[in-house]
């Protein structure tokens, strides 16, 4: 793909953070660990990059220590680049404080999208995990004259399941004709991807009026708001998409990694997911392992049996172990003879031997940080 | 403007590795895979990065292109610098004419413009052909006690294998005394590792005098060479020059022939090896590909063995090492052998005792090696290799020994 400088990706690090509170306790939505070697954020960033995107700004909010670590110059995304390139936009709020709103957070960066010379702007989230090339996109909304073109996907909503969900209702020359957030329904609905594209012109327009409103929300104020009078359009994304939007999503989206056709529309190999690099040794399975369905980072030295489970990298697993159904993230060591079943333990956690911890899918025991048990 | 550097490391990187055959066909011997992630250049590389060498020249001739894209800006490796770094030296012509490297030693002399930039104390001589992890910085420290003009690394191997290397002969104090090649019989165990610090100013003046040497033999139509160990070592010696043996103790091999290159990879999956890849003090550093992490499925049956990302395990796979996207179906197996980056080892195809070299294909009811127990004259066995980018049909058999370099 050749470089296009004409648009510029805005990627937000910490929208939605409270819908997973316990991953994001000491991190961002974005650097959320997900699927063995990423982190969310590698997503958004991959799909600007891989559609040709040359400059892309990330705009974080609070707890961004790990995002930052994680994201570094923006090597590994090959967005370390003097023409364009990765930018991170910490947050501050002209109103005090943090920013309230995606409209008062883009309004506090706006020196950054001014300095741009793109015409187009792509927003993006981190909490959805899909893949996808934004030309087509961009293509149909040169060529519709839409003011705002959102990226949606049809799939099932349930009110009582889902949060930080938008559904949007077309007519029927595919203008957007309501917006609904968290509607109480459930079914097969169009839901926004949380992605959209804009001409820079508009969208400086939009968040300086808002400023001078003093009003904050792109969805309330500008989606949800007929008034406004915007030609506002949707692009259907027909791959599959993840909405991260609960611990038990955050659990569900990982094991339906273990799924090949999941696997395979999000790891095209001429669109790969980039990451950041971390030098680790191939997986060394000892001689008593035993391993079914499941997917396995590098740097994981696996002594017992695992099953159904995502391990990321540099997991060790001791001899006769039973591992389960389970989400086990970096650098966590698990001690002789344990059993466990359902369990998220985030990074660096430690289980000593001959222990046994049973969660449930839909209530999956969570361990946070280094615990230690 | 150049900064001035104590240390400059030159890494012979030209050799074809003929004896690796359909290995090397079309890359040079140091990008040759190992060890599931990495690319035999990759320990030199990050020996020097993990001592604290920034500054690095790859001297390279043979077949440079996968080579040449592997090491890049050298920024895997952080030999990414504004002053120093990583750069790929290969032969160019100059005023005088062109020519190919004619030996190691001629291969740094054409080059010594390259090392005066940095105006170095030591140079280190390193090869592209061995796996191992070693401190250049202690060996370094050990010249510059001895006041060495030449240090030289070596290490203790069986008295029944001395005769394969060049050895070393020393007094008490590792002075060396004498340096044979391959001798019949051995007076000492000390091999030579093809690792050399020598004083820069020292070696300059050998290279220059090697090369006048040697061209006026070859003008007299005599037999010249231009080596490190043949000609600039002798030369020391018999000069009375101050050369020294630092003894290497830890994990060393030579992956030279296919049956060492098998044996160093199974060697991998021993317990009690002592080259711990895992260690984050001292990391190997290798360019990535962009992969997921590796699947393993429903029908899989791993054990003991090495593999790495993006790799998709639904068959049987037993003391093997795999490297990156390689793919074994239900119902393949997979056993004792190593499998390069992209290979697929299809529903039913066997592989044992083997090599598999990038992106080749093992067809449906191929089989590939034999194990050493069910071949009766022991002198008949060994590694079945089949090269890079070759497809075995399903109804064909590789032998032990056989080497495939095109489709069958």
């Amino acid at each position: 793909m050749s470089v296009n400088y004409n648009v510029l990706g805005l990627v937000f690090a910490s929208m939605h953070d409270s819908s997973v509170s316990e991953l994001t306790e000491h991190r961002t939505m974005g650097s959320i660990p997900f699927g063995g070697r990423y982190r969310l954020i590698d997503f958004p960033l991959s799909n600007l990059v891989n559609s040709g995107v040359a400059a892309v700004g990330v705009i974080t909010k609070a707890n961004y220590g790990s995002l930052l670590d994680h994201l570094g110059s923006g090597r590994d995304w090959d967005l370390a680049r003097k023409k364009g390139g990765l930018h991170l936009l910490p947050p501050y709020s002209q109103t005090g404080g943090i920013y309230k709103g995606r409209l008062d957070a883009l309004a506090n960066i706006w020196s950054f999208v001014e300095h741009s010379n793109a015409q187009y702007v792509i927003l993006s989230n981190c909490d959805i995990v899909t893949t996808i090339d934004f030309n087509p996109v961009l293509e149909q909304h040169k060529n519709t004259g839409a003011d705002i073109t959102l990226i949606y996907g049809k799939g099932y909503y349930d009110e009582a399941k889902n949060t930080s969900t938008t559904i949007l209702q077309f007519d029927e020359e595919n203008y957007v004709k309501d917006v609904l957030v968290n509607p109480k329904i459930k079914g097969e609905c169009n839901q926004w991807l949380e992605m959209l594209i804009i001409s820079k012109e508009l969208l400086k327009q939009i968040v300086f009026d808002s400023v001078s409103r003093n009003t904050f929300s792109l969805t309330k104020e500008i989606l949800q708001n007929k008034e406004c009078g915007y030609k506002i359009m949707g692009f259907e994304h027909k791959d599959l998409f993840m909405r991260i939007d609960s611990t038990e999503a955050y659990f569900a989206a990982n094991k339906r990694l273990l799924d090949s056709e999941t696997r395979r529309a999000l790891f095209m190999p001429k669109t790969p997911v980039y990451t950041k690099v971390g030098d680790n040794a191939p997986v060394k399975y000892g001689l008593e392992s035993n391993i079914k369905n499941s997917l396995i980072a590098d740097g994981c030295i696996i002594e017992g049996t695992v099953e159904n489970s995502i391990l990321f990298r540099g997991v060790k697993v001791g001899k006769g172990t039973v591992i389960k159904d389970s989400v086990i993230m970096q650098g966590t060591t698990i001690g002789d003879n344990c059993r466990i079943c359902e369990i998220i333990t985030d990074k660096n956690v430690e289980i000593r031997s001959d222990k046994i911890l049973n969660g449930s899918e839909t209530y999956p025991v969570y361990i946070k940080k280094n615990g230690k048990i | 403007m150049y900064t001035k550097k104590k240390v400059v490391a030159m890494l012979l990187a030209g050799g074809q590795g003929s004896r690796l055959y359909a290995l090397t066909k079309n890359v040079a011997k140091p990008a040759v895979p190992y060890g599931g992630k990495y690319r035999l250049i990759d320990f030199p590389l990050s020996n020097c990065t993990n001592s604290g060498i920034d500054t690095v020249g790859v001297l390279t001739q043979y077949q440079p292109l996968v080579l040449n894209e592997y090491i890049g800006n050298g920024q895997p490796w952080d030999l990414d610098k504004m002053n120093g770094g990583v750069h790929v030296l290969p032969p160019y012509e100059s005023q005088a004419g062109a020519s190919w490297y004619e030996g190691t030693a001629n291969a740094i002399y054409q080059n010594m413009d390259f090392i005066r930039r940095y105006d170095p104390e030591y140079v280190v001589v390193l090869g592209g052909d061995h796996i191992y992890k070693m401190d250049y910085s202690k060996m370094v420290d050990f010249h510059i006690a001895n006041e060495a003009d030449c240090t030289i690394s070596v290490i203790d191997v069986p008295l029944a294998e001395a005769s394969r290397f060049g050895i070393m002969i020393c007094d008490e104090n590792r002075k060396v005394v004498d340096f044979v090649e391959k001798p019949k019989e051995p007076k000492s165990t000390l091999a030579s590792m093809g690792i050399y610090v020598f004083s820069w100013k020292k070696l300059e003046k050998y290279l220059i005098e090697n090369e006048e040497d040697a061209n006026a033999k070859r003008d007299r139509g005599e037999s010249w060479s231009k080596d490190f160990g043949k000609d600039i070592i002798t030369s020391m010696l018999r000069d009375e020059q101050r050369l020294f043996a630092y003894e290497f103790e830890g994990y060393w091999k030579d992956v030279g022939t296919l049956d060492s290159l098998w044996e160093a990879n199974m060697d991998l999956l021993s317990p009690a090896l002592p080259l711990d890849l895992h260690d984050k003090s001292w990391r190997i550093y290798s360019r990535s590909s962009y992969v997921p992490p590796q699947y393993v499925g429903n029908n899989a049956k791993i054990e003991n063995s090495m593999i790495a990302e993006g790799s998709v395990i639904d068959g049987s796979v037993d003391f093997s090492v795999l490297f990156a996207g390689v793919t074994v179906e239900e119902d393949a197996v997979v056993n004792y052998s190593i499998v390069m980056p992209g290979a697929v080892i299809k529903s039913g195809a066997v592989v044992e005792y083997a090599i598999i070299g990038s992106d080749s294909v093992i067809e449906s009811g191929a089989h590939i090696g034999k194990s050493p127990e069910l071949v009766e004259n022991k002198d008949d066995w060994g590694i079945a290799v089949v090269g890079h980018n070759v497809t075995v049909s399903g109804d064909k058999s590789v032998e032990p020994k056989q080497i495939i370099g095109e489709n069958i």
